[in-house]
């Protein structure tokens, strides 16, 4: 599982100040305790800053988090030229987030992951916005994923987003979206999945149990990046454990490896 | 410890295949290269014995070696054809199934040019001693690697009395937990602390 620190956003008061305030140390410590916790790659996200200044913003970001960590970054933004300026300074194999089938932000953002050999995160959505049914969602999905590898892209790059809704509102938001990360990984084998939290669980009070459960339910229909808070430790042990039981950690090599830091306690 | 014990010891399954196929490359012997896996197997065992290495950890490093053996076995087959040392009777005792250790004793002794007998795990007395009379074996080894089945040795060594045969064969006894006093309690005449030691003991005896 490919763990996506979220710390760094700056729709996150703390980060916002760090970034208004180019806090590099407070930068700096909050990207090193996030791969210390167990984050394999740091989401890099500056949305609040003025439009014009953002791309500016971002390569200062970029630069700062890759000194201070051996982790490849997923630069976030809505805005393709912030998208552009992270992915010209980033060192290594990037992740975008994010695209879609909105053909505006397709046009826009493909041809920056072919330029830079960059993976991405795949919204299922489209033009017509969030598809409202499981039938939709599986038509607009095997779209999107379609044109990204007919335009270039390897399936292995492709990071597709099943973009759940939360359980407070439509009560079956979670099993269509198992269903249709399951449906889609039979029709293109090697596709990954990856999923925020910030949506099943809003609404609901103790959201982190519902997120932590749906995570491990989504690992058994596929999911193999999640963008999240990697200092929720129980998180992070539940998808070692859930690793084990799937069989992607043979030999439970890894979960060891966590007991032994002495990260599976708590 | 050479490289390749080190890294069967830290469970590098990929490195260890790229030292073991270097090493190869460079003209080394796949019986030296056994004898540094077994040492990379004894590391492995004693940080399990030290409860520092999980039951899952001891198994890997067993699928580990048994990978590099797929390899390697042919080539001891394959090695200069020298006439038999002699012939050598091993298996793991009745109500022990553990066989790692008997393994890599048997790879030892085919790579340094025994015939080995090997009977397999939880192997009955009966059968030990119709196999040292059908073989003409001189060495007998037992493997165990609980310690409740030292009665079975010992049964196994009195049987081979009664059977008029404790004078024409050696009997060594190997394991984890084995040592002097095991041995003494058992009747047999060797026990081998590691997989070289048990090599050592059988060339001792054909010498």
């Amino acid at each position: 599982m490919l763990i996506i620190g979220e710390k760094i956003n700056s729709t996150l008061k703390a980060t916002a100040k760090a970034v208004a305030a180019r806090d590099e140390a407070a930068l700096v410590d909050l990207a090193q305790r996030q791969v210390a916790a167990g984050a394999g790659m740091l989401d890099v996200n500056c949305g609040t800053v003025e439009a014009a200044q953002e791309p500016e913003v971002m390569q200062w970001m970029v630069r700062l988090v890759q000194g201070a960590v051996d982790a490849p970054l997923c630069i976030d933004s809505a805005n393709p030229a912030a998208l552009a300026a992270g992915l010209e300074v980033h060192q290594g194999k990037a992740m975008v987030n994010s695209i879609s089938g909105e053909s505006e932000r397709y046009r826009k953002v493909l041809p920056l992951l072919r330029e830079h050999g960059a993976s991405v995160i795949a919204l299922g959505m489209d033009d017509n916005g969030i598809p409202g049914d499981g039938e939709k969602a599986y038509a607009v999905g095997a779209r999107l994923v379609e044109d990204l590898v007919r335009d270039g892209l390897a399936l292995d790059d492709i990071y597709f987003d099943p973009l759940v809704r939360s359980v407070a509102t439509s009560p079956g938001a979670a099993l269509e979206t198992l269903d249709l990360m399951r449906r889609l990984g039979q029709k293109f084998p090697g596709l990954h999945f990856a999923s925020g939290l910030s949506n099943v669980s809003y609404g609901v009070p103790e959201r982190r149990h519902l997120n932590r459960a749906y995570v491990v339910l989504s690992m058994g229909a596929g999911l193999d990046a999640v963008i999240m808070d990697p200092f929720d430790q129980v998180m992070v042990q539940l998808i070692l454990a859930g690793e084990v039981l799937l069989e992607k950690d043979r030999w439970c090599l890894r979960y060891i490896e966590a007991f032994n830091q002495g990260r599976l306690s708590a | 410890m050479s490289d390749i014990a080190n890294a069967l010891r830290d469970l590098k399954e990929d490195e260890v295949k790229k030292l073991v196929d270097q090493r190869l490359a460079a003209g080394d012997t796949p019986v030296s290269l056994l004898a540094e896996l077994n040492q990379g197997m004894v590391a492995v065992g004693e940080l399990f014995s030290e409860k520092k290495y999980f039951i899952s950890q001891l198994i890997f490093s067993a699928e580990i070696l048994k990978n590099v053996m797929a390899k390697l076995e042919p080539l001891l087959q394959a090695g200069p054809q020298t006439e038999s040392k002699g012939k050598v009777v091993i298996g793991t005792v009745k109500g022990d199934i553990h066989d790692i250790g008997k393994n890599i004793v048997a790879a030892l002794l085919k790579g340094a040019g025994f015939e080995v007998i090997d009977l397999g795990v939880d192997v009955p007395g009966e059968k030990f001693i119709q196999a040292v009379k059908d073989s003409g074996a001189k060495v007998l080894g037992m493997s165990a690697l609980l310690n409740f089945t030292y009665p079975e040795m010992k049964t196994v060594v009195e049987s081979l009395a009664a059977a008029g045969l404790r004078d024409t064969v050696k009997v060594m006894i190997g394991g984890a937990p084995c040592n002097e006093q095991v041995r003494a309690f058992t009747g047999a005449d060797y026990y081998a602390a590691d997989a070289v030691a048990g090599v050592n003991i059988c060339q001792q005896i054909y010498a």
